[in-house]
């Protein structure tokens, strides 16, 4: 089969394609096919095949998904959720709707998007306002997907508040060609070596960050492992006449 | 030997005299009053130097930059990375029950709670938290306990014997042993035990554990009232920990700290009763505290933790027994592993039914089997974090999944990692030996810093 014979089907339902995707949607496999995600919306990943990497020999090698993150929720959220993003909004005035991006409930989790640009002031609230008191921040965990064009890098931070006893996860997306994140450590001292890590995982350069360096990988590394387009490394060995591919590159379910 | 050298491989200074005129020695072993010697010779009071990352008192590859004048530590920096294995990273190219033979290494000491964490992140994905048996849950809130009291023994005794106090350390591992035999009797390992998996756990408790664990409980019971014979009245124990490694309040919210050196600095904050998972908040046990907010306080915390652990698996025990033959894996059988181990003429392994059943009874259970062995189950789109108290503190797990068979990221928050930020505070200003008590009063273990 040629790239050009193949036709990308968009078969999870859930992925009601937005506007201008089914159109891009018709290309061949290998182009930039992911369709601008909704607001706050989040593309984990464009899966093709049945496996990952090439080689598919199942005869699905077209088949073509878009995986997003749960859709924003409507209000009422449920739970205490309600209450605390109202509480962020009226603290936030009239930059609410800049800075909160999108608020997603899903698993009895509720995710706050947060525009980079007001990160510290939604922090600085979390913290500091009498009925949100989100006193520690649990760090700050990397992820990278690379099929949503324009929000490469996400910041995903998990608040707790003890005083209330009840966790909330803030979420920054920042691009790959611009990969800059305010450093919250200014208002929790405790996220030094989590954003650390993450520069040193990641590369997201945390702007404010007292020493930001590498902190689990040598100094003098080149790369940011833990990225999806971060080579594995390995050669391809042969073995009894047959040529095992490098990790990788091998065939395997995704 | 002390050595003026200029070796390629020594680290810049931290100071100004960074312009190659600084002298440097290489010290091994007995050499320390060589060095004293010399810097008095040549009238320095300001030393920097590196202790780690092959110390034996760091407890692991900690690396710890020390800036001394005199006696005194004027500056303290810790350098972490040295077991860094990237878990997170393969757990990427693994299936979803692979990687709890991932995780389970990170911190090693306490590798229940690693896997228990990581299971729930899971079951969230799934949406099977309400769906794992009861008994499944006894045997993961046995496990955790066995390995807090294994965890706490160790940050014991092996904080003891860096204070020149062998006995301590030689006690608490017999202790600690016996958390182990039971251990093993009902995983088959002592440690890295892949136990729990998503779902529930892997294999029932044989039918003699109830026994072995009730005889197990005196014993531990027993080294845990000598260690606190041993440490707790003792001057030179009470004069090297009292009033050393302080942190109070303000300073552990700042840093994030969780497990017991917040206790010690007085708040009761512990997940298992303020987010009761697994079926905590049916037991019947207290958390706890202390004001002094120092390092003898946290070693009397962690005793009491033990004594309080050791009536959780009591409770534990009656509770194995009432579910007696009930299952310990989700009944969706789409999700649950498909095979109950065994042990065989040839040690561990599946057990015989299973292996006649699918080898030569139904092909698709065959079928079955494989698919789920080799390819592994789907789990939907998303986010999740779990979070579960280890013995060091708050183990977060943050999980993501493109809705295929392995995961697309694994992120651990170990307490360890977070804790270790407060060396600098815990030590500044202190005496050098006590940076030995300060890392030991923190609890760490770098499988678990460094993932």
């Amino acid at each position: 089969m040629s790239d050009g014979k193949k036709k990308a089907k968009a078969v999870d339902a859930a992925v009601a394609v937005p506007g201008g995707a089914s159109g891009a949607a018709a290309q061949g496999p290998g182009d930039n096919l992911a369709p601008v995600a909704p607001e706050g919306r989040t593309l984990i990943n464009v899966r093709q095949g049945q496996f990952g990497a090439q080689g598919d020999t199942s005869g699905y090698d077209g088949l073509m998904r878009f995986v997003y993150m749960p859709d924003a929720a409507q209000r009422p959220y449920g739970s205490w959720f309600d209450e605390v993003v109202e509480v962020l909004e009226e603290l936030l005035g009239d930059q609410a709707d800049a800075a909160i991006e999108a608020v997603i409930v899903d698993r009895g989790e509720l995710t706050l998007h947060v525009a980079r640009a007001h990160l510290l002031e939604v922090c600085r609230h979390l913290r500091d306002d009498q009925d949100l008191r989100f006193e520690m921040c649990l760090g700050v965990s990397g992820v990278h997907y690379p099929a949503d064009a324009g929000r490469e890098l996400h910041a995903v931070y998990p608040m707790q508040s003890v005083t209330h006893n009840r966790r909330l996860r803030v979420e920054v997306s920042t691009p790959d060609d611009d990969r800059h994140i305010p450093s919250i450590t200014p208002i929790y001292p405790m996220n030094n070596w989590h954003e650390r890590e993450t520069w040193d995982f990641f590369g997201i350069v945390f702007d404010g960050h007292p020493s930001l360096s590498r902190i689990e990988m040598p100094d003098d590394w080149v790369g940011h492992p833990q990225r999806k387009d971060y080579p594995l490394g390995g050669i391809p060995v042969e073995y009894k006449g047959a040529e095992i591919p490098s990790p990788d590159m091998r065939r395997q379910y995704r | 030997m002390t050595t003026e050298s200029t070796s390629p491989y020594a680290t810049a200074g931290l100071g100004q005299d960074d312009d190659g005129t600084a002298p440097e020695f290489t010290v091994f072993g007995e050499d320390w009053s060589d060095v004293a010697d010399e810097a008095t010779r040549l009238g320095e009071q300001r030393l920097v130097f590196n202790m780690g990352p092959q110390h034996p008192s760091t407890h692991g590859v900690l690396r710890v930059m020390l800036e001394v004048e005199g006696e005194t530590v004027t500056e303290c920096r810790a350098g972490v990375g040295y077991l860094h294995t990237g878990i997170e990273k393969n757990m990427e190219f693994r299936t979803w029950t692979q990687g709890v033979t991932f995780c389970t290494r990170m911190d090693y000491v306490a590798s229940m709670a690693n896997e228990a964490v990581y299971c729930m992140g899971v079951e969230k994905l799934l949406g099977i938290t309400d769906d794992i048996p009861e008994r499944a849950n006894v045997l993961r809130v046995l496990m955790q306990e066995l390995t807090r009291i294994g965890s706490h023994l160790v940050a014991i005794g092996t904080g003891g014997n860096e204070l020149g106090a062998t006995t301590v350390m030689t006690t608490a591992f017999i202790g600690r042993e016996e958390t182990f035999k039971v251990i093993e009797h009902i995983t088959g390992l002592r440690t890295n035990n892949t136990y729990i998996r998503p779902g529930g756990v892997i294999m029932d408790a044989p039918d003699d554990s109830v026994e072995m664990i009730r005889a197990m409980i005196p014993k531990v019971k027993q080294r845990l009232d000598e260690l606190a014979l041993l440490q707790l009245e003792n001057p030179i124990f009470k004069g090297r920990l009292q009033g050393v490694a302080k942190l109070d309040l303000a300073a552990c919210m700042a840093l994030g700290i969780t497990g017991p050196m917040l206790r010690s600095a007085g708040l009761p904050y512990d997940l298992r009763k303020a987010e009761p998972y697994s079926g905590y908040e049916t037991y019947d046990f207290q958390v706890p505290t202390s004001t002094d907010a120092d390092a003898y306080s946290r070693v009397v915390l962690r005793l009491e933790e033990c004594y309080e652990s050791l009536k959780i698996v009591a409770q534990c025990v009656d509770r194995l027994e009432q579910t007696a033959g009930q299952p310990v894996m989700v009944a969706d059988r789409k999700i649950a592993w498909p095979a109950q181990l065994s042990i065989g003429s040839d040690g561990q392994g599946n057990s015989f039914e299973h292996i006649r059943h699918i080898m030569g009874e139904s092909m698709e259970a065959l079928i079955h089997h494989f698919k789920l062995v080799t390819e592994g189950f789907p789990v939907p789109a998303g986010q999740a974090y779990a979070a579960v108290e280890n013995p060091k503190g708050l183990l977060g797990c943050h999980v993501v999944s493109d809705g295929g068979a392995k995961p697309w990221r694994a992120h651990f928050r170990d307490p360890g990692f977070n804790n270790l930020q407060a060396l600098s505070m815990l030590t500044q200003g202190g005496q050098v030996a006590d940076v030995v008590v300060a890392i030991a009063s923190i609890d760490l273990v770098l499988g678990g810093v460094d993932r």
